[in-house]
């Protein structure tokens, strides 16, 4: 423990390097690729999430509107309008930017659980407007051809339909999102989110303007959001309007808990230890979730930091 | 209308603040002067942290005017009185609990210039992390600065929150009620503290402890049940007939 504990300031100031290094093995580990590829876009996902939940302190029950419109935003441009997949998960993100601007501008002078209200409320316009948008989403029949089986540059051609090409793929994005997020955190804009989140009084008396402050936050983490569901759209070569519904909203929210909110890694840490458990517990019942429910009360209650945040005490001791 | 008082680095005009039918503040007209120390007294109930809320842009005032400088402040966004220069400590201990002390003074310090800079490290502006430390030195915090702020005693905290407040270098320091809850020792040495800040800027603070302002301050303000009861040195007040009835005269026999 000693040695570890030593070992914590260096492992805090690479965490971008250290992160990206397991995230590269984790697929050679895990003999699933496909399974491997979701839960490295949920991470990212849920590390989006926890800009605004475990840094900024805010609970929202509203993003899948952000990895939602991220993922039809990409994925309409790529299946119905043929435009290059940069572009396409460039709008993606923007669009997920764009509506945490639009909810979070409606929603950031709100306070706990009315704040949880208002994003659970206007995230589920979000849902029905595409529900009834079928022409656009596909509607319940999810928007498909969603396809980009290869990469061309030149005479290289990577294979997508390649699981393991996919993963280093997406990997890539995630790779240089974590990176911008960790210099954000960082940052001088990033204590200010840790100040509002230990205390929005103080930090308003010390003279930070706590709501545009907070209202930035919420669109960098839509921003995130928003990438992680385009680039999920590409990664299943559909889009399911389950992306936009409130279960989506919640399963954040239970994947960043489950890894521990506020720390760097947790979310990647939960999205695998909740799809590895959704994964191999529908092969035994159809009751999973009940399971997974139980756990989670019981991590709540035992262990409120999470998995990665319980270690990362642990060793900090 | 301009600021007539030069004299006045804080100055309200008939200050009222209403919450739904009850009137905390009533009409009330003071001024702090510059350079001095304030005390603001007055029994419980006298509306003295409504009056400390307002004039520290927590609570925009229902009536009345706050001139702060020679301008006109009333109705402004709370975070813009910090760059003003007036900070407050608050009644009740209020920090960023979960923060090391170093960085709770280091946030303050940081408040003043940037609020939106999304790409250096914070670790790479030396000045702010000096002179947090430098303001940790003068409330005596300085061998705790790796410590979270929630593990200190109280009165370790009350030292800490003064840090807080003067990290904005105010030219007006609020403290309401600053040795509350505080053994004999811990409330001496932050009143020596009060008194050496109050040799350099404006000090008003909010204080229950008569034996300990009215030795101290340059300048009393006594409020009752919501109003004015009188302004002036300590001499005035002690030989104003009625604070003596209202509040002094327990006391005074």
């Amino acid at each position: 423990m000693n040695l570890l504990s030593a070992l914590t300031p260096a492992a805090t100031r690479h965490r971008v390097l250290l992160s990206i290094a397991v995230l590269a093995l984790f697929p050679l580990l895990m003999p699933f690729h496909a399974l491997a590829i979701n839960i490295l876009l949920f991470g990212l996902f849920g590390a989006g999430y926890n800009l605004t939940f475990g840094y900024t302190g805010k609970l929202s029950f509203g993003h899948a509107a952000f990895y939602g419109t991220g993922a039809y935003g990409c994925g309409i441009l790529i299946a119905t309008h043929q435009v290059p997949w940069p572009v396409a998960i460039a709008v993606g993100m923007a669009l997920g930017g764009l509506v945490a601007l639009l909810i979070g501008a409606l929603a950031i002078r709100t306070r706990g659980i009315y704040f949880a209200m208002v994003t659970l409320a206007l995230a589920q316009c979000v849902y029905f407007a595409a529900f009834h948008a079928t022409s656009l989403t596909g509607g319940d029949n999810g928007l498909r051809g969603v396809n980009l089986p290869a990469l061309q540059l030149g005479s290289w051609r990577l294979d997508l339909l390649q699981p393991l090409n996919r993963y280093y793929f997406m990997l890539g994005f995630v790779a240089v999102a974590i990176w911008v997020l960790s210099r954000i955190l960082n940052s001088p804009f990033g204590a200010v989110l840790e100040a509002i989140r230990e205390n929005e009084q103080r930090a308003r008396a010390s003279g930070f303007d706590v709501e545009r402050t907070k209202l930035l936050s919420f669109v960098i983490s839509g921003l995130f959001c928003g990438l992680a569901g385009a680039l999920s759209a590409i990664n299943l070569a559909t889009v399911g309007i389950d992306m936009l519904s409130y279960h989506t909203s919640g399963q954040v929210m239970m994947v960043t808990l489950l890894g521990g909110m506020g720390t760097f890694f947790g979310p990647f840490i939960g999205a695998g230890t909740f799809l590895a458990m959704e994964h191999a517990l529908t092969a035994v019942t159809e009751r999973w979730q009940l399971i997974v429910g139980l756990m989670f009360i019981g991590l709540v209650l035992f262990f409120p930091k999470g998995i990665w945040g319980s270690l990362l005490a642990r060793i900090d001791r | 209308m301009t600021n007539p008082n030069p004299d006045a680095l804080l100055e309200t005009r008939g200050l009222t603040k209403r919450f739904g039918q009850f009137t905390a503040n009533e009409g009330i007209s003071v001024h702090i002067p510059r350079g001095q120390l304030t005390a603001i007294i007055g029994p419980n109930g006298a509306g003295k942290s409504t009056f400390f809320n307002m004039v520290s842009g927590a609570f925009a005032p229902s009536e009345g005017a706050i001139w702060f400088d020679g301008r006109d402040i009333t109705g402004l966004a709370q975070h813009r009185f910090a760059h003003l220069g007036i900070a407050k400590s608050f009644q009740v201990t209020n920090l960023f609990p979960d923060l090391s002390v170093l960085e709770n003074v280091r946030v303050a310090v940081q408040a003043l210039e940037s609020g939106f800079d999304f790409w250096r490290p914070r670790a790479s502006r030396r000045d702010w992390i000096e002179k947090a430390e430098r303001l940790l030195e003068r409330v005596g915090l300085q061998d705790k600065r790796r410590f979270r702020a929630v593990r200190l005693s109280h009165g370790e905290q009350r030292a800490l929150e003064m840090a807080v407040a003067l990290a904005a270098d105010p030219k007006l320091l609020l403290l309401d009620e600053p040795t509350a809850g505080m053994s004999p020792e811990e409330t001496r040495s932050i009143m020596d503290l009060i008194l050496a800040l109050a040799q350099e800027r404006t000090v008003a603070l909010v204080e229950h402890k008569m034996k300990l302002i009215m030795g101290v301050s340059d300048s009393i303000v006594v409020l009752h049940q919501g109003r004015l009861l009188a302004q002036g040195s300590p001499d005035d007040i002690r030989a104003n007939e009625e604070v003596r009835r209202v509040y002094l005269g327990k006391g005074a026999h």
